[in-house]
């Protein structure tokens, strides 16, 4: 017996601009497909956690009233883009601390339709300069003080990493895109399936330099979920529930320290760097040893930058890595064979659960035309700007 | 900080920038404890957990550390943008523009020092001005002392 926890089931959604679905239809098809993959009902769950970046109040017990209303705690959880992934953790601790043996996490999101509420509010026509906030600002600061739009933020991390390593520029960014969009051809639940041409995304509109329209994750809607178990639990479980079942070798959290350009410009590196680290450690397993990595490349800048903090590369390595297709899927560790977030999709709340459920289900050997063949270990990753940072290394079962 | 409409009819787009005091500067809160500086008001420091703070003037020149252009979904009255994290010659790191450069990534050097300039950034119905700051290239500029 161990303190390990167990993946038994898990479902994702199609990621698509679902019209005519609504929240709680995406939510209760991961959910409920979670919980039949596993073999288990709402009734074996002890504890329930939903994220959802935009959802309002106690959106999880609305879920709970389409799958089953059977009384367990219940967290609703909002932490940026490591939403699902902390989602995930709630249900985790749950059981590592015996409150549970048994439970259902899911990240949700719905982000197209009418009046999305993650629409930041217009500036007020006609006034006069009154201070406002700790900064004291009169005006909007969005374009005079620089930028604090995630596809500028995430761009300069880029050009950061380019300044202080040789060998990074406009065509090392563009080449993750064209992997990932090359990768996703093979996923039927990507929202996007067609390669772009490197020419393609480097002539495409530019959002923020470097980081061009394909570069960047699109808008769309879906959800995941998984069914944790503890080791004591899973030992009662049918042996086919066992054969499937996958480990969750590391799971942690990270939030970014102190730095001091971190009020200026928020600093993704450092957090990613410690999660990383954090897990190999504690999974006894090093970057060498895996077969495979989601990342969170909400844009193309973002994924350079972090085949480096999470040592997938040499130190500075990162533009030689990529030029010498080392994170492509028949390289030497395929990095977002789901076209990640640039290109399968990046519903807010479902993406730390999603990157779970492809690594999941490559383990597992289910992946399809998209298979890695013969994968045993994989990473997951998810940052929150803000910040927060998830780093998750799954294990095939033994047997 | 207090922010005061100067006599002129301008006022500082934040209220760290200062320009009614000799050149136009900017002031950080420095850590009593620990002399990390913040830009905006702090209850506590996140470095150190220090409670009070001190004004201190900030240098005029640095370096860039990282830049982006910002195309989509910049403001309408301004277009394209160049956004600049710049290192002061003190250590301290603050957000603004480049400007008097083409926004065009050929046109951008990381070697180039950086100094501080101000400008008009917008008018409200009282005919008050925003005074905002933003870097140019100071290829003239030798080194400063912090």
């Amino acid at each position: 017996m161990s303190d390990d926890i167990w993946i038994i089931g898990t479902e994702m959604t199609p990621i698509r601009r679902h019209l005519d679905r609504d929240v709680l239809d995406l939510a209760t098809e991961a959910s409920l497909g979670a919980l039949d993959d596993a073999g288990v009902t709402m009734r074996d769950m002890q504890v329930m956690a939903v994220g959802s970046q935009f959802e309002p109040f106690t959106f999880g017990q609305d879920v709970q009233k389409q799958i089953g209303q059977t009384g367990i705690p219940l967290y609703n959880v909002h932490n940026a883009c490591a939403t699902g992934a902390t989602a995930v953790r709630s249900v985790l601790m749950e059981i590592k601390a015996g409150e549970a043996d048994m439970g259902l996490a899911l990240g949700v999101e719905k982000m197209t339709g009418s009046s999305p509420p993650y629409r930041m509010t217009a500036p007020k026509a006609g006034r006069v300069f009154e201070p406002e906030g700790r900064d004291g600002h009169v005006l909007a600061t969005e374009g005079v003080l620089g930028t604090g739009q995630m596809f500028g933020v995430f761009a300069q991390t880029g050009t950061d990493y380019a300044r202080r390593h040789g060998g990074v520029g406009f065509e090392q960014f563009a080449k993750v895109a064209e992997k990932n969009h090359a990768h996703s051809t093979l996923n039927p639940l990507a929202q996007y399936q067609r390669p772009y041409s490197l020419d393609e995304i480097m002539n495409a509109e530019m959002l923020a330099y470097p980081n061009t329209l394909p570069m960047s994750c699109p808008t769309g809607d879906g959800a995941a979920a998984v069914v944790l178990v503890s080791d004591a639990k899973l030992r009662t479980l049918d042996p086919d529930v066992r054969r499937r079942a996958v480990k969750l070798s590391a799971a942690v959290m990270t939030t970014d320290p102190y730095d001091p350009s971190g009020f200026a410009h928020p600093d993704v590196n450092t957090l990613t760097r410690n999660a990383a680290d954090q897990a190999y450690e504690r999974a006894g397993i090093g970057p060498e040893d895996l077969d495979l990595v989601e990342l969170h490349d909400c844009f193309a800048t973002a994924e350079l930058v972090h085949y480096d903090n999470l040592r997938l590369c040499a130190p500075g390595g990162a533009g030689e890595w990529i030029d010498r297709r080392a994170p492509w899927r028949d390289g030497e560790l395929p990095v977002n064979v789901s076209g990640g977030l640039i290109s399968k999709g990046h519903p807010i709340g479902a993406t730390g659960v999603a990157n779970l459920y492809e690594v999941a289900t490559h383990l597992r050997g289910e992946a399809g035309d998209r298979q890695i063949e013969g994968a045993r270990v994989g990473l997951t990753h998810v940052i929150g700007l803000g910040s927060v940072c998830v780093v998750h290394i799954l294990e095939r079962a033994a047997t | 900080m207090t922010h005061t409409p100067t006599l002129t009819g301008q006022v500082p787009v934040v209220d760290y920038l200062v320009i009614d005091d000799g050149p136009p500067h900017l002031v950080g809160n420095r850590c009593d404890g620990c002399g990390a500086v913040y830009l905006e008001r702090r209850n506590a420091c996140a470095a150190c957990g220090a409670r009070t703070f001190s004004p201190a003037r900030l240098p005029a020149t640095g370096r860039i550390e990282s830049f982006t252009i910002v195309h989509r979904g910049a403001p309408k009255h301004i277009g394209p943008f160049v956004s600049v994290l710049v290192q002061l010659d003190d250590g301290t790191f603050v957000k603004a523009n480049l400007v008097g450069v083409p926004p065009e990534a050929d046109a951008l050097d990381f070697a180039v020092p950086v100094r501080l300039v101000t400008y008009t950034a917008g008018t409200d119905d009282g005919g008050m001005e925003a005074i905002a700051f933003g870097f140019v290239y100071d290829e003239t500029t030798a080194p400063t002392q912090g």
